[in-house]
């Protein structure tokens, strides 16, 4: 039902349930909120988005109270602008004021609030909060005295992510956000998914950078500096520097990773076909053994360690292969070669994740104390380091891959979505048959929202019941149907809610909305490529014909695979 | 049976409602919250323990580390505080070398400091279990202490 307001002496409409804020963003009236998430319930705990309500005392949160007939409503009195001020201010009271040397300068929801209210001068003094950094975790860093306590980061890890790995600690000033028992991020049961990072509004919690290490590796002169980057990295990194992407842009970022100082640039994207075909052989090896188990993907490295933390019964159903990022980390360090004046590899990996750079320093990714990956950057880092070495990437002359990875299919694309790995099983079974597709209308059921999607597949002649969990949330479903005696041929599970195009190392989407735009474009990208899966990519049978079998290392594949244990952490 | 099942049995699996009423009763019966206690509430409630280590810092009566064998309770009320109580604290921090919330590293002492313990004629008030020292002044502590401590070793 539908009726009218009164906004600043002129009339709305607004719609029975819904919000005042979203009234008033709807008629073109923007009001700053700071502790509010889209899509989730209004706590009102920031006070931003106050508004005067005639006939109310006090101030009301138009974040969370609802639109009511009778309302007169005032967004921008001078009372109402004095309120919003001061809570800036009073934020400040206690905040180091080090933005020059913060994460975050200049992206930074408090620095932009605080400009906008036009705050110049430190009303307001507080004692600061004591600076304490919290550095333990490979993957992501906490600075306590930057955080605002909006509770953002909680609500996230809490509610979309089901970790709940951090919480507010202690009362009144001495309260901080931290993990069980106040430890430090590597003892907790913190799965590095980095979504508290995409929603903290300062610079309290970001990814842990390891620029100074990439540039220190590359002014050395004895040593190949190899860089690998996974499919979305280049659409992400297009979006994060504020150019218009398209497929070309891949040969742009070839050329200015070379003259960054790389000396050779391979495809995440060649690790995921493989990953694909592994798979693939795995399915058609298990198919008909009325024993088999069902086979669950490992390729997001958040969910594995969410499993050996919370859910270890599903361990011995994990695939044991490795990532994408460590499956080509296995063969750089195997391919690569070493003379005398460059005795050593040093490989960077580029990735939408933060929990990648948790992954590459699991002890099972190394072989003699050497990780196969010695450095993972985030999209965001890479943009940075781009930057720093001036390199105008507009202006450049695309230039291919190296050998053996320069080419990736499409349907390594695909899987950078969630459900993407599954379809791309899916049309590879359908394809080692000679047939182009799997049944199309089947697997596009995989497409739809929700944090659970099952579907049943015929692909080359045999029919495959499989499973996506998009979004931790859906983990429970899929508990339950696996007690209840279901069988899957394969079951995918993303951390993140959409795939690795709303990851940890990405560009915040903002919204679910948003997010799904990512992903209808991978889909549309999909469609248009030619080479649409690991069986017709070059570079992959390049590898099996030849690569894999003239070295000895990789011959047997055993590099491949990995293992995973239970964890004991607090939960 | 350990007394924290003994305490669980008495309680309703998976009822959030319980939680600060099962962690008064662990405190109670163990002196403070362990960790190890924390993991089974935990459990046995279906909750993280994040949670529950977040909520019970919110409240000054929850303790994470064991009780000294003698628990000082520092009247920090009004009457108290203007009575003097702040440098009888001090004495205590002076003698002790612990901050509130703290043991010592023999495990004799510990103190807090509390809300209006009712004596304000009497102030400042420092009590341990149910024995209250009244007109305590910063001169004193140390003999207090040294008295408590032989009694602590009896313990």
């Amino acid at each position: 039902m539908q009726f009218t307001i009164e906004v600043n002496n002129k009339s709305i409409r607004a719609e029975k349930g819904e919000t005042i804020l979203s009234a008033l963003n709807r008629n073109g009236i923007i009001i700053p909120t700071l502790c509010r998430m889209a899509e989730f319930t209004p706590t009102g705990a920031c006070r931003m988005c106050v508004v005067e309500v005639e006939g109310r005392d006090r101030l009301v949160t138009a974040c969370s109270a609802p639109v009511e007939e009778w309302m007169k409503i005032k967004t921008h009195s001078p009372r109402v602008i004095r309120a919003r001020k001061t809570i800036v201010e009073l934020l400040l009271s206690n905040h180091p004021d080090d933005c020059l040397y913060c994460d975050r300068n200049l992206d930074c929801e408090l620095q932009r609030l605080s400009d906008e209210m036009q705050v110049r001068e430190r009303r307001i003094r507080g004692s600061k909060i004591k600076p304490r950094r919290d550095q333990s975790s490979p993957a992501i860093v906490r600075e306590l005295s930057k955080c605002i306590l909006c509770g953002r980061c909680l609500r996230i890890c809490e509610e979309v992510v089901t970790a709940t790995s951090i919480d507010f600690i202690g009362r009144g000033r001495y309260t901080h956000v931290g993990p069980a028992m106040d430890r430090d991020f590597n003892f907790s049961s913190c799965i590095h998914c980095g979504q508290c990072v995409l929603v903290c509004p300062t610079g309290a919690l970001h990814e842990k950078h390891y620029l100074a290490e990439v540039q220190e590796q590359l002014s050395r002169h004895d040593v190949t500096r190899v860089i690998q980057y996974s499919p979305l990295v280049p659409y992400a990194l297009a979006e994060e520097l504020g150019i218009k992407y398209n497929r070309d842009f891949d040969r742009l970022l070839n050329a200015a990773l070379r003259k960054t100082g790389f000396d050779k640039i391979f495809l995440s994207g060649t690790g995921t076909d493989i990953l694909i075909t592994e798979l693939t052989d795995t399915i058609i090896g298990a198919k008909g053994n009325p024993d088999s188990k069902p086979l669950i993907v490992s390729a997001c490295p958040a969910w594995v360690k969410y499993c050996e933390q919370f859910t270890p019964e599903l361990l011995p159903m994990l695939s044991t292969l490795k990532t994408p990022q460590q499956i080509s980390g296995s063969i750089i360090k195997s391919v690569v070669p070493v003379s005398d004046d460059k005795p050593r590899v040093y490989t960077v990996s580029v990735t939408p994740c933060t929990a990648m750079k948790f992954e590459a320093r699991r002890d099972s990714m190394t072989r003699k104390g050497i990780s196969d990956i010695d450095t993972v950057l985030t999209v965001r880092e890479l943009a940075r380091l781009i930057v720093l070495y001036g390199i105008d990437i507009t202006n450049i002359d695309p230039e291919p891959a190296d050998e053996p990875m320069a080419l990736r299919s499409s349907a390594s694309f695909l899987a950078e979505s969630a459900g993407g790995i599954t379809e791309s099983v899916l049309r590879s079974l359908a394809a080692r048959k000679g047939e182009k597709e799997a049944d199309r209308p089947a697997v596009k059921k995989l497409r739809n929202t929700g944090t659970f999607r099952e579907t049943m597949v015929t692909a080359g002649g045999e029919t495959y019941t499989v499973a996506v969990v998009d979004g931790l949330k859906g983990l429970t479903k899929l508990r339950e149907m696996i007690e209840s005696g279901a069988h899957y041929d394969l079951v995918e599970v993303m951390t993140c809610p959409g795939g690795c195009v709303n990851g940890g190392g990405m560009l915040p989407a903002g919204s679910r909305e948003a997010v799904r735009q990512r992903v209808k474009f991978i889909w549309q990208t999909d469609d248009q490529e030619a080479v649409r899966g690991p069986e017709q990519s070059a570079s992959v049978a390049d590898l099996y014909g030849r690569v894999f079998e003239q070295c000895a290392e990789l011959a047997d594949k055993k590099l491949f695979h990995t293992h995973f244990s239970k964890r004991d952490v607090l939960l | 049976m350990s007394k924290i099942d003994d305490i669980l049995s008495r309680y309703r699996e998976g009822g959030h409602e319980s939680l600060i009423p099962i962690l008064q009763d662990v405190q109670e019966a163990e002196g403070y919250l362990s960790e190890s206690a924390i993991v089974r509430i935990g459990s046995f409630l279906q909750m993280s323990t994040t949670k529950i280590y977040g909520l019970a810092t919110f409240y000054d009566r929850f303790r994470f580390i064991p009780a000294g064998k003698m628990h000082l309770r520092i009247c920090n009320g009004t009457t108290c505080f203007i009575n003097g109580s702040a440098s009888v604290v001090a004495a205590v921090r002076d003698a002790l070398g612990i901050e509130p919330g703290q043991t010592t590293r023999d495990g004799r002492f510990s103190y807090e400091l509390t809300a209006c313990q009712g004596g304000c004629n009497e102030g400042p008030v420092v009590c341990t279990g149910d024995t209250y020292f009244t007109h305590i002044r910063p001169e004193d502590v140390p003999e207090l202490i040294s008295k408590l401590k032989a009694l602590a070793d009896l313990k």
